[in-house]
């Protein structure tokens, strides 16, 4: 409920259009409760009387009042509707922008399903609550008013007695909409199970086939199945009650009108007209009030949805610029870790620990050691994904904390592990960091990433559209373009993390040379578990459990024989093993540099 | 302001779903149905009687003021006020009755449909997991089947009941007064165009919302899936401006549109409505006077006129859920109806207990929708115990063999033996109990890290599980791990590192103790410590039992017992490590440059 009353926040540009929404539904209300009240003219004057032309005005004003409100009814409708309509628009907007900016922290805990689903369903639930739920909901509230006063004063005892099942008609509702929203939440929880146990088995197809385990996944299935109709059938047992009742209650209302009322009218204390009036307005309430039972559930669902918006939009976007942050000029590319420490939230131990490193302008750093030792964690720290706990990261010698965001970022460049690419032209794609770049800086920038050609092999070349519903590229190819992308923002620092782990040796050789080709004269992060790559680096960081436990050359740390030569014994080893035969037949034995039979999986 | 629209692959799909009533579905629906037609024509007896009881209320009416109320009989009004109450509990628990049938019956289908997709889905052969996405299954067997619920548990018997409603009340008008109800009827035909000119008008209007719907949806959904992207490339201002001034921009602007017309339409037929209550109050009022007619008749004729267009607003409510439900139930229809390719013969055996000699005996194959081979004239003999090392480039073909070695297709031509028997004349399960499989990405289910190792074997026992854990070299780090062997690992709980999750997947296959093993070796990074692990831990795998090692190790490859090397589809050169190189063939080539795919 306090969330609903927050998004009703989000109404305050269009209070005008709302005023006057509700004005035309006070002036359709009442013309409404004319209308039996004509009708009731007609029995007890015009009938009574005998006066045809009466009669003919009072057929002509129903009309009359019938275009009015018709009018009025569109009026109302299309307000309301057009208000919901942009607030959601708005709410989309909101939501959209926050989720852009929350920083990775968030990303890494949220499922982007759900927030998906937040910005389309639960927006949409507010949506409909705002734009027919509300302002049924005002009618209702309206006409039981109007109706309670015209039956009031019409006739005190008969609206009274009429009036009675309405009591347990609103309470029945009251207690469906505590009842039937739990309900509907066990639902949703059980078809939440089908959908995960249908999920796995899909995505785990082979290994269920080829384990020959059909029939036990089947019989898990329907179980969670079994459970989801259960569930159903709860609600079902409340449906079944409720919505027949309604319609009960209204209609006994007709019967006690027609036995009370029509004693009063035989004791002459009533007429005919009155009775059929009263039961006409009656049975005005009749829809809405059927209508009351289904106002509770899309509230209930409007009140979730907000709950949920507002969880996202409440989410803090702790990444963002200083207000007195300097926009940054272009950069030197010195980098320096100052006693740097990153605890993630919801993480018991550090991930990285006192890390103290200073790194030269246009010097290459690769970083290396077993899976989860940090490597991701401190690049991650430059372009200010994450701030750190303890310690500061400086560029240019400036603390990164200080300084506007963007005019950070925009001089940062890459290439992640997996590199996604968007919906959209390869064109597009590339100039994805520069939107406004000219069409030969994007050639120039696909030729230096080896991908020009490839995009060129396409019928529509840059034209051509990839992702989801496009082209397949390969993995090689998604990472070249990803590399162009990079390129094409010509940054002062370059970060490259594992670029080349899935793709093949062809590819790989290409895309080495396209590396190369962009390291030169920037300051570039590498994490690479190869050696080949890594040898080649100004200063190596082996890194294990948050710390950097050696740095230096190739050279020193083979020299200095710890966990780097262990792991460059360890490669070494496994490559040797293979090539002992190989040696009388080619006839040269391979030496470091030779790198082409380096076992790449296991190097990767 | 210029006109949005939207790129054509979100309008093509759009149309696509735009359908009629379409009478295959409705049949396929009906398929469905069939075994809970005795509660649905229950229901529909049910239906049949709630409606007389609703039709007759009016009519209660017109007696109350006529024989009662007019004629000054308290003691008849009293009866006719008795004779409403019963008739509307009748009209009660009736409704009650055919509510909870028609739910329940609505509820049994939808089980019933997501069973038959699901036990489908176990049959369907693996290539349909190559064009189908995970989130496309998913949404067939959950949101299409959902708008079913909404059509079977509602719409089916709301539009018989609104038909008859408007039938009985027609009869009801009637039998009153005639020339009163061909006076109500002139309204008719201007409604009924009404209707069909709003029906096509926001026919039109929906498609263009769901295909804003379905735009909005793929743009948030790249969004939030690449922010690390987007944040990296500072794109945030630009998108925004994309969003708002495109994208949800024209949600906006095809909302409003469809909002207008439905607004529209609600008024207009009160206006219909008042049309003809304004008819019958100067026609019907004159005939009182002329005393043709009673002043009950007259007031049960205006009652009459709302029960009539009531049922009429509603169906044309219903009209939209009659859409969706035909366009679910055509994509609901279309999986049940994907064929399945490999299937059990009438006569099929089990698998005898297998030596492990396997036999590629001049094996074609390709896909059913694409004539070109995939493999081409595959000879191969393999003896029991002896490992296989599959060579080639991506594409290659190296994949299928191993897929028709485990029956997940059947060649088009040749057969694949083992042991002397035909593949295709023996039953999937016992062939398949009887190997092992071991993917590139090893798969792990929610549960526990023995759940995952018990999948190889459900009966294992405890030591049994820890035995094939060691064997393989897992059981150090998963006791390292919170919970030991009871740890989860839940997506989005706890992330096990590739390597380990290899690991894990070698124990499951060795507890499996299959007499076959297909190995699919991983190209994805692990790093240096945690691939000596996995070596040896192969070593243990592959002792004793006929494998087939997709493999991209040179280790790997060095130590098989035979080498296969495999070009489109076909096996250029096969033998052992040394004599290949010697030959100085496409293997000494591929060697030079390494392994990889």
């Amino acid at each position: 409920m306090k969330n609903l009353i927050r998004s009703a926040a989000f109404l305050r540009p269009y209070a005008w259009q709302a005023f006057a929404s509700l004005l035309m539904l006070l002036a359709l209300t009442g013309l409404n409760l004319v209308v039996p009240r004509i009708i009731q003219a007609v029995v007890d004057d015009g009938l009574l009387r005998g006066d045809t032309a009466y009669l003919v005005r009072s057929a002509l004003l129903l009309f009359g009042l019938g275009l009015v409100s018709a009018l009025l009814g569109l009026g109302n409708r299309y307000a309301s509707e057009w208000i919901a309509a942009h607030v959601s628009y708005d709410l989309r907007n909101r939501m959209y922008d926050h989720i852009q900016y929350l920083p990775f922290t968030y990303h890494d805990h949220a499922q982007s399903g759900q927030l998906i689903s937040r910005c389309i369903e639960d927006v949409r639930a507010i949506e409909k609550f705002a734009g027919s739920s509300i302002p049924e909901l005002a009618r209702f509230a309206l006409l039981t008013f109007g109706i309670l006063g015209v039956m009031l004063s019409a006739n005190l005892e008969l609206a009274v007695i009429s009036l009675l099942p309405m009591i347990p008609l609103i309470l029945m509702t009251g207690w469906f909409g505590t009842k039937i929203g739990k309900l509907f939440f066990a639902v949703d929880q059980a078809v939440g199970e089908v959908s995960n146990r249908l999920q796995e088995n899909v995505t785990g197809v082979q290994v269920v086939r080829a384990f020959a385990r059909e029939e036990y996944e089947t019989k898990r299935f329907e179980s969670a199945n079994m459970d989801v109709f259960r569930k159903w059938l709860h609600v079902i047992d409340e449906w079944a009650k409720i919505m027949p009742t309604t319609n009960w209650l209204i209609t006994i209302g007709t019967i006690l009108i027609l036995y009370f009322g029509g004693q009063m009218v035989i004791a002459g204390e009533l007429t005919v007209g009155a009775v059929a009036a009263f039961n006409a307005y009656l049975l005005m309430m009749a829809e809405p009030a059927q209508a009351l039972t289904g106002l509770v559930n899309a509230g209930g669902e409007a009140a979730a949805g907000a709950q949920r918006v507002f969880e996202v939009l409440d989410a803090e976007p702790d990444i963002k610029s200083k207000k007195e942050a300097r926009v940054l000029s272009a950069l030197k590319g010195e980098v320096e870790f100052r006693h740097v420490s990153l605890k993630y939230q919801n993480e018991n131990n550090h991930s990285l620990t006192d890390i103290n490193v200073k790194v030269g302008q246009n010097k290459i750093v690769a970083l290396i050691g077993p899976t989860g030792s940090g490597k991701t964690s401190l690049v991650n720290l430059i372009p200010r994904f994450y701030d750190v706990s303890d310690g500061a990261v400086l560029v240019d010698g400036r603390d990164v904390r200080d300084v506007e965001l963007t005019s950070l970022r925009r001089q940062i460049g890459i290439v992640l592990q997996t590199s996604l690419l968007f919906s959209d032209t390869i064109r597009a794609n590339i100039a994805y960091g520069r939107p406004d770049a000219a069409e030969e800086e994007i050639i120039a920038a696909a030729k230096a990433a080896q991908a020009h050609e490839f995009i060129e092999g396409f019928t529509k070349g840059y034209d051509t559209i990839v992702g989801e519903r496009g082209v397949t590229l390969s993995g090689g190819q998604r990472q070249r373009v990803a590399i162009a992308r990079a390129l094409l923002t010509d940054p002062r620092i370059l970060i490259l993390d594992d670029s080349l782990s899935s793709v093949d040796t062809q590819t790989e050789k290409l895309i080495q040379a396209a590396l190369d080709k962009l390291m030169e004269g920037r300051t570039t992060f590498v994490i690479a578990h190869r050696l080949s790559t890594v040898r080649r680096a100004d200063l190596i960081l082996v890194m294990d459990k948050g710390h950097i436990v050696e740095s230096g050359t190739h050279d020193e740390l083979l020299k200095a024989g710890g966990l780097y030569k262990e792991i460059h014994d360890l490669q070494l080893m496994q490559r040797e093993e293979a090539l002992t035969d190989i040696q009388p037949i080619t006839g040269n034995k391979p030496t470091h540099e030779n790198t082409l039979y380096a076992p790449r999986s296991n190097a990767g | 302001m210029t006109k949005i629209t939207p790129p054509e692959f979100i309008t093509r799909s759009e149309e696509q779903l735009d359908k009629g009533y379409d009478p295959k579905v409705a049949q396929g629906l009906m398929q469905f149905l069939k075994p809970y037609a005795g509660h649905m024509i229950f229901a529909l007896v049910l239906i049949v009687i709630v409606t007389a009881a609703a039709v007759s209320g009016p009519y209660f009416v017109k007696l109350a003021i006529d024989e009662g109320i007019a004629a000054n009989d308290p003691l008849a009004l009293r009866n006719i006020a008795l004779a409403y109450l019963i008739v509307s509990i009748i009209q009660l628990g009736f409704n009650y009755w055919r509510v909870r049938i028609m739910a329940r019956v609505g509820q049994h289908v939808l089980y019933d449909v997501r069973t038959a997709m699901f036990a489908h889905l176990q049959k369907l052969s693996l290539s349909f997991y190559n064009r189908y996405s995970v989130g496309r299954v998913i949404t067939r067997v959950i949101n299409d089947v959902g708008t079913l619920r909404e059509f079977i548990t509602w719409a089916v018997l709301a539009i018989v009941r609104n038909l008859l409603g408007i039938i009985g009340t027609l009869i009801a008008m009637i039998a009153l007064n005639f020339q009163l109800s061909m006076l109500t009827f002139a309204v008719l035909p201007v409604m009924v165009w009404v209707t069909i000119a709003f029906r096509k008008a926001a026919r039109q209007n929906y498609r263009k919302v769901r295909a804003a719907v379905s735009w909005g949806n793929s743009v948030l959904a790249e969004n939030i899936n690449g922010v690390r992207v987007v944040q990296a490339f500072s794109r945030q201002q630009h998108n925004y401006n994309t969003f708002s001034g495109y994208v949800n921009r024209y949600y906006l602007e095809t909302s409003l549109d469809a909002v207008w017309v439905a607004s529209l339409f609600t008024p207009v037929i009160d206006l219909l409505g008042a049309l003809a209550t304004a008819l019958v109050v100067y026609v019907g009022g004159t005939a009182v006077l002329g005393e043709s007619i009673t002043a009950g008749v007259l007031i049960a004729f205006v009652l009459y006129i709302d029960r009539f267009f009531e049922p009429i607003r509603d169906l044309s409510r219903r009209f939209d859920t009659l859409q969706s439900t035909m366009a679910g139930g055509e994509r609901i229809l279309e999986l049940l109806n994907t064929p399945v390719e490999v299937r059990d013969e009438a006569n099929a055996a089990e698998m005898q207990p297998i030596t492990g000699a396997v036999r590629f005996d001049n094996v074609s194959f390709h896909y059913s929708d694409d004539p070109v081979l995939v493999l081409d004239s595959i000879q191969l003999d393999v003896k029991p115990g002896e490992t296989v090392a599959l060579v080639g480039e991506t594409g290659a073909g190296k994949t299928t063999i191993v897929k028709l070695l485990a029956r997940f297709h059947d060649p088009t031509s040749g057969g694949v033996h083992i042991d002397g028997v035909d593949l295709r004349t023996v039953t999937q399960g016992s062939l398949r109990r009887q190997m092992g499989m071991v993917l590139q990405d090893p798969f792990l289910f929610n549960g526990t890290v023995k759940e995952n190792i018990l999948f190889g074997r459900l009966d294992a026992k405890d030591d049994e599980v820890i035995a094939a854990a060691k064997a393989v070299g897992a059981h150090d780090f998963i006791m390292n791990l919170k919970n030991g062997y009871e740890t989860s690992v839940e997506e989005g709980g706890l992330t096990l590192s590739v390597g380990q999750r290899q690991l894990i997947s070698f124990a499951r296959a060795l507890l499996a103790n299959p007499r076959i093993l297909i190995l699919d070796e991983a190209t994805s990074s692990v790093d240096t410590q945690t691939e000596h692990i996995i070596q040896s831990a192969l070593a243990a795998l592959l002792k004793g039992r006929t494998s087939f090692v997709i493999a991209h190790r040179l280790s790997t490859i060095t130590n098989a017992d035979k080498i296969v090397v495999i070009d489109g589809g076909r096996i250029i050169e096969q033998g052992k490590h040394a004599d290949l190189l010697a030959a100085q063939g496409r293997y000494y080539e591929l060697y030079k440059t390494g392994f990889q795919d």
